[in-house]
């Protein structure tokens, strides 16, 4: 082994500094990785049972109307043709027409990613406030009963479907105790007062100094975006538990308390401090998921976002709608997932 | 000395005389130390229970699943002759539960036994070829693990079409990556060691290498992953069914039924909320029985959790 070793370094051809290294072999990764997203929907476009281009061109179609359209999108050609025409849409952000409402998806997309973003940003902060301190706690005090109630939170939210979850929350706080809004993201006398800026309601009202509408939009997100938060909180609080316990049994730990400091201090400022860039890819994947569990959550709330745009696209037969609203959420993740990796190799020395 | 101290004498031996009897022995142990489990206990007796329902369902239900009495619909909790009230159609919810925990089984069952296997022979391939194999192989797992799960399920069923064998084969082709991961990594480790170049050395061939000494030493770490996998299944599938992507009206799967009663949720919760519950007690059996396994058959992870 070792000579072996010995002799790459004697290669003639100067070896690639390791961190050049590693952010070529990351980048190739990442692109075969988004190559074989876009394949994947390639693929699942080709197998539709629909004829694309009926779908566009009408039932009653001529057949002249017919070949135009067939050879406007280019199925005369070899599949891995296609596929290059495929790709360079894809890379110019054109997911093709709705065949909906006749208008380019990526605009549609555009349209209803704020309504997603909002909420599941709103969902991972209500996760990251609330699980975080909860691991900990449930880590420090081990058996407790905040360590039984955590283990609780966790198995419930790993059974419990989450459109259950959400009808029964629409039930019981705004059927019964009409605590919050209902579904959609305002209520009827608060629609288009406020100019669309940003998308998320949220900020724009608040942008634009409109309270009233603020409250009201604030009613109707708080319900789902816990939902989601209580989803989140189940996995980041698990997690930071598992964490924090590895931390708490290592030896530096005891060498803390026994040199006398408070526990406060050793909690926070040693183990924590520790376990922080893994609490990050954690909470970047369970923003991930985030994004993508929000599709449930979106049909049983109105929500308009990217979740509820699948759905009904996939419901009428829309294709180009679905597809490119998977890409769009496939991309998102995996970037999500790059993220989370580059962080832990950047701030972990051990991740190396 | 009765006849059932020997035989657990004959079980907790040290020394076993055939082969059959070491892994009876070791069944015996496992079983005995999941038993001192009580919450894996009530998730293994809510399953049992779940399968005899599922078994015996046509003496169970008191009514016909499908039989619709439009006089009597939308009945409450506990009216006469419909212990769980009735549905729009006035069926029986009660009857359409039972017969909907067969669906539940099904689709568990089919997706238990597709994702598991790919994924045990995509793994165990790349780990034991390496190589070029390998990387593809691996390329192509990371290509559907960086795919968000339930997206992709809904990609494929628009394509496939709707319905419970598509909605099997959706989750299946989003399910298998993790098994591949874990199996190749099982591989690689069983590769290495000594016992494997010994019966390569007396020429067993890759396919009875990869199937007799590899297959059997990743299957228990396998298990356990199944059982704690169960209940995202479950859920996943509900969830197509909900969407109308899974089982078509009018059967009566769980994720079906809870989307007929989403229309009356705010007058007739219960018809919404009762398959919510069998969805949520099944789903929670699997991941206490599965949270039960992993300390029996995988002790190094249990103390992390």
């Amino acid at each position: 082994m070792a000579l072996s070793e010995n002799q790459t370094e004697r290669r003639p051809r100067a070896p690639l500094a390791p961190w050049l290294k590693s952010i070529l072999v990351t980048l190739s990764s990442i692109a075969v990785t988004m190559l074989g997203l876009l394949l994947i929907t390639f693929i699942i476009g080709r197998v539709m049972p629909i004829d694309p281009v009926l779908s566009i061109a009408g039932e009653r179609a001529s057949k002249e109307v017919y070949e135009q359209v067939y050879y406007e999108l280019g199925l005369d050609k070899p599949v891995i043709v296609q596929f290059f025409y495929y790709l360079s849409d894809v890379v110019r952000g054109d997911f093709g027409m709705s065949l909906l409402n006749a208008r380019p998806v990526s605009e549609d997309i555009r349209r209803v990613f704020p309504a997603t973003l909002e909420l599941a940003t709103l969902g991972v902060i209500m996760g990251i406030v609330l699980g975080v301190p909860l691991g900990v706690v449930a880590a420090v005090r081990r058996g407790s009963w905040i360590d039984q109630l955590a283990r609780v939170v966790a198995l419930v939210g790993y059974s419990m479907p989450i459109f259950w979850l959400g009808l029964m929350g629409l039930l019981v706080f705004y059927g019964i105790l009409g605590w919050v809004g209902g579904p959609g993201r305002l209520g009827i006398f608060f629609e288009d007062i406020v100019p669309t800026r940003t998308g998320m309601i949220l900020l724009d009202s608040a942008l634009a100094g409109e309270w009233a509408v603020f409250r009201d939009a604030f009613s109707h997100i708080v319900l789902p975006a816990s939902l989601l938060g209580y989803y989140s909180l189940a996995y980041i609080s698990r997690m930071t538990r598992s964490f924090m316990l590895e931390q708490m049994s290592a030896e530096y730990v005891t060498t803390a308390r026994v040199k006398g400091m408070s526990e406060r201090a050793v909690i926070w400022g040693h183990a924590f401090r520790n376990i922080r860039v893994q609490l990050i890819t954690v909470i970047a994947l369970s923003y991930a998921n985030l994004l993508e569990g929000s599709v449930l959550t979106e049909i049983i709330f109105s929500w308009p976002g990217i979740g509820s745009y699948i759905t009904t696209a996939l419901l009428s037969a829309d294709m180009n709608a679905v597809l490119g609203g998977t890409v769009v959420v496939g991309l998102i993740f995996i970037c999500l997932n790059i993220f989370s990796d580059l962080l832990y190799r950047v701030f972990d020395p051990r991740a190396k | 000395m009765s006849d059932a101290t020997t035989w657990r004498a004959w079980l907790l031996t040290d020394a076993p005389t055939s082969r059959r009897h070491a892994r009876l022995a070791s069944f015996y142990k496992g079983w005995l130390s999941l038993r001192g489990n009580t919450m894996a206990m009530v998730g293994l007796g809510i399953l049992v229970g779940l399968l005899l329902m599922a078994l015996f369902a046509p003496y169970l239900a008191p009514h016909d699943w499908k039989a619709q009495d439009l006089g009597n619909r939308l009945q409450p909790l506990g009216s006469p002759g419909h212990v769980l009230g009735t549905d729009s159609l006035g069926r029986d919810i009660l009857s359409r539960l039972i017969y909907g925990s067969r669906i539940t089984l099904y689709i568990v069952t089919l997706v238990a036994l597709i994702a598991p296997v790919a994924g045990l022979l995509v793994g165990t391939i790349a780990g034991y070829v390496g190589g070029w194999a390998d990387v593809v192989l691996m390329r192509i797992t990371d290509i559907f693990l960086a795919f968000p799960r339930l997206v992709l399920a809904l990609a494929f069923v628009a394509a496939l079409g709707a319905g419970i064998e598509n909605a099997v084969l959706a989750i299946s082709l989003t399910a298998w990556p993790p098994y591949a991961r874990m199996a190749r990594a099982e591989t690689l480790t069983i590769r290495a060691s000594d016992y494997i170049s010994a019966i390569r050395l007396q020429g067993a061939g890759p396919i009875r290498i990869i199937t007799r000494h590899i297959w059997p030493l990743c299957i228990s770490s396998l298990i356990v992953r199944v059982t704690l996998d169960m209940a995202g299944i479950i859920l996943a599938a509900a969830g197509l069914g909900f969407l109308g992507l899974g089982a078509q009206p009018p059967s009566p799967e769980w994720g079906a039924m809870i989307s007929e009663g989403r229309r009356f949720i705010l007058d007739h919760w219960w018809v919404a909320t009762v398959p919510g519950l069998a969805i949520f007690t099944v789903s929670l059996a699997f991941n206490l029985l599965g949270d039960g396994l992993r300390d029996v058959l995988d002790p190094k992870d249990g103390g992390i959790e």
